[in-house]
């Protein structure tokens, strides 16, 4: 076991080598030397100051020279800070997280029972009436886009009928209204799919042998959904749910940029629509590191969850 | 009054391209302690029979159009969800074909067994006691050891003696094997069947074997039952039937049966036009 996380961590180099190589490509050669002084000095900067940024800050080295200081950087999480806010990295992460988190986590986890109960729901009364309308509600939902549940969400349920703060976010337990709408909205964003998804996984399940075995045994059919066929769907509801992880720290772009909540996903829209370089920089990176740990506990929870599967 | 009466029963499967006649009224009576084969090709409708003791066919597809299931003086066919539970595994219990897919590959064999009896014999206090002497019983040496193992690390034999195990486990009245060595290579097929002599001898409990096979039923069964295109074509005492088989359909399936020392020639195959010109 132990070995086995060695040996994936080793083969998370690579990965990271590719990741740091992708980020100086697109903000070292892709944006010029030029470009980050304006960016960062503001389009009326003289052209001396200018200049003076781009020695300052190493840019006129050559290539491979600013390719290492790069690497090393983003290796030890020595971040610039922000161009706009003037504020370390470290500080507006810490900062972030807890109200991407709070956003996320529940919306995550609501989601996720909704997805679980509403297919196992499906399995149970399949090929039945009940069974196609869910679906066809399920596909209408996939196809709709998550700015019309923000929308909707804001314009009907909290202009219209006033039963939530329109956006906003405060610190403490008052919090609370004004998560409910954006924790419902991120709950059945992926709701359509996810359900679709899992009914399809059980469906599978269900036609196997072990499935008879356990009704031959005298077993309730719920007892075999919630037990037997639960347990066997899980590889395949781990690889579908633990590639999302990342998402509930990085927070989530566009429900934190129009609830006004002051996340991470936040502070990358912020970043990007301001071309605050080591912002962006950082959140990229972040991410894809994030990215590559959760492929490592996918691969843990495997063993966790399939007897037949070993680490070694 | 017999363990087991089956009278005149028929089940269609309704599906998109149409009504599958697989059992077209059928007739069976079984004692207690008897041991019954159902013989018959894939298709003869000899599992669908089985499975219907207990109304283990999906319904839909599956509907039972004709004919009573009498088990222990009690229609099957009309029985409430809950009576068919305590029916299934608790009175008539299963073996199937595929012991590597039949158990449930994210449970040890504890956890499996120890299912079933909780919920037959929830009086019981030492479920794992129970659990050893049954797996004891089937052949499995070191059966402490092996109960938390999960069936992937047992061999198809061992799990075959798992699933017999587990039926064996709530004291069933009947046993349903459908195929049971038939995923089996022939040394342990034959390890197995002798399994299912000993257990007959020592357990007080009615057997269904159902087979394609006429060559392990010899000794085996007290009466036979031949299946063809779902119906019973020959019903009678195993020896009568091996010995002096009427229907052309059983002639043709006991010449089948490839012999030891015979010489060498194609092995026999079953020509159904002829059958069917036959009236079968």
């Amino acid at each position: 076991m132990l070995n086995y996380l060695i040996r994936r961590l080793l083969y998370a180099v690579p990965i990271l080598l590719g990741v740091i190589f992708l980020t100086f490509v697109l903000f070292r050669v892709v944006n010029t030397p030029e470009h980050a002084a304006i960016n960062a000095l503001g389009p009326k900067s003289s052209v001396d100051a200018r200049n003076a940024w781009i020695v300052n800050n190493g840019r006129d080295l050559p290539l491979y020279k600013q390719f290492a200081t790069h690497t090393i950087q983003l290796a030890t999480f020595d971040f610039q800070p922000s161009i706009t806010t003037k504020r370390p990295m470290g500080e507006t992460f810490r900062e972030g997280v807890g109200p991407s988190l709070c956003v996320t986590l529940p919306g995550f986890i609501l989601g996720l029972c909704l997805a679980l109960v509403l297919s196992l729901y499906q399995v149970f009364v399949r090929n039945s009436a009940a069974d196609r309308t869910i679906t066809l509600i399920c596909v209408v939902m996939m196809s709709l886009p998550t700015m019309v549940y923000i929308i909707f969400g804001q314009a009907v349920v909290a202009l219209g009928l006033g039963w939530f703060p329109v956006s906003g976010f405060t610190k403490g337990l008052d919090a609370v209204r004004f998560l409910l709408l954006p924790v419902a909205i991120m709950a059945i964003i992926s709701l359509g799919y996810d359900a679709r998804m899992f009914r399809a996984v059980f469906l599978e399940e269900i036609a196997q042998d072990y499935v008879r075995t356990a009704h031959a045994k005298g077993l309730s059919a719920t007892r075999v959904l919630s037990r037997h066929v639960l347990k066997n769907g899980l590889i395949a509801l781990i690889t579908l749910t633990v590639g999302q992880l990342p998402k509930l720290i990085m927070g989530t772009l566009l429900i934190e940029s129009f609830f006004g909540i002051p996340g991470i996903g936040n502070v990358m829209v912020q970043g990007i629509q301001t071309s605050d370089e080591p912002v962006v920089l950082a959140c990229a990176y972040l991410g894809a590191l994030l990215y590559l740990a959760a492929l490592i506990l996918t691969d843990i929870l495997y063993a966790a969850a399939d007897p037949r599967i070993r680490l070694s | 009054m017999p363990l087991l009466e089956i009278r005149n029963l028929a089940i269609h499967f309704h599906t998109e391209g149409g009504v599958v006649e697989a059992v077209k009224g059928i007739n069976l009576t079984l004692e207690k302690g008897e041991t019954l084969a159902i013989v018959g090709e894939s298709g003869s409708g000899k599992s669908v029979t089985g499975l219907a003791l207990t109304r283990l066919l999906p319904e839909p597809p599956t509907r039972y159009t004709s004919g009573e299931i009498i088990f222990d003086g009690k229609s099957v066919l009309t029985m409430k969800a809950d009576e068919l539970r305590k029916l299934r595994g608790g009175r008539i219990a299963y073996v199937f074909q595929e012991p590597s897919t039949s158990l449930n590959p994210v449970f040890t064999i504890r956890n499996q067994i120890a299912e079933a009896i909780q919920l037959h014999r929830p009086e019981l206090r030492d479920v794992d006691a129970e659990i050893i002497k049954h797996l004891d019983l089937v052949g499995i040496t070191n059966p402490a050891q092996r109960l938390h193992d999960y069936p992937h690390q047992l061999s198809g034999g061992m799990q075959q003696r798992v699933m017999i195990a587990m039926a064996l486990s709530c004291q069933p009245d009947l046993l349903v094997a459908d195929e049971p060595t038939t995923a089996l290579d022939v040394t342990i097929q034959a390890q197995i069947m002798e399994q299912f002599r000993e257990l007959r001898s020592k357990l007080d409990m009615a057997i269904i074997l159902i087979t394609h096979n006429f060559g392990i039923i010899g000794n085996f069964a007290d009466k036979v039952a031949v299946m063809f295109r779902g119906k019973i074509v020959e019903y009678g005492a195993t020896k009568d039937i091996l010995g002096n088989p009427q229907h052309a359909y059983t002639k043709a399936l006991i010449q089948c049966i490839p012999r030891l020392g015979a010489k060498k020639r194609r092995l026999i195959t079953i020509d159904h036009a002829a059958l069917e010109a036959a009236g079968a």
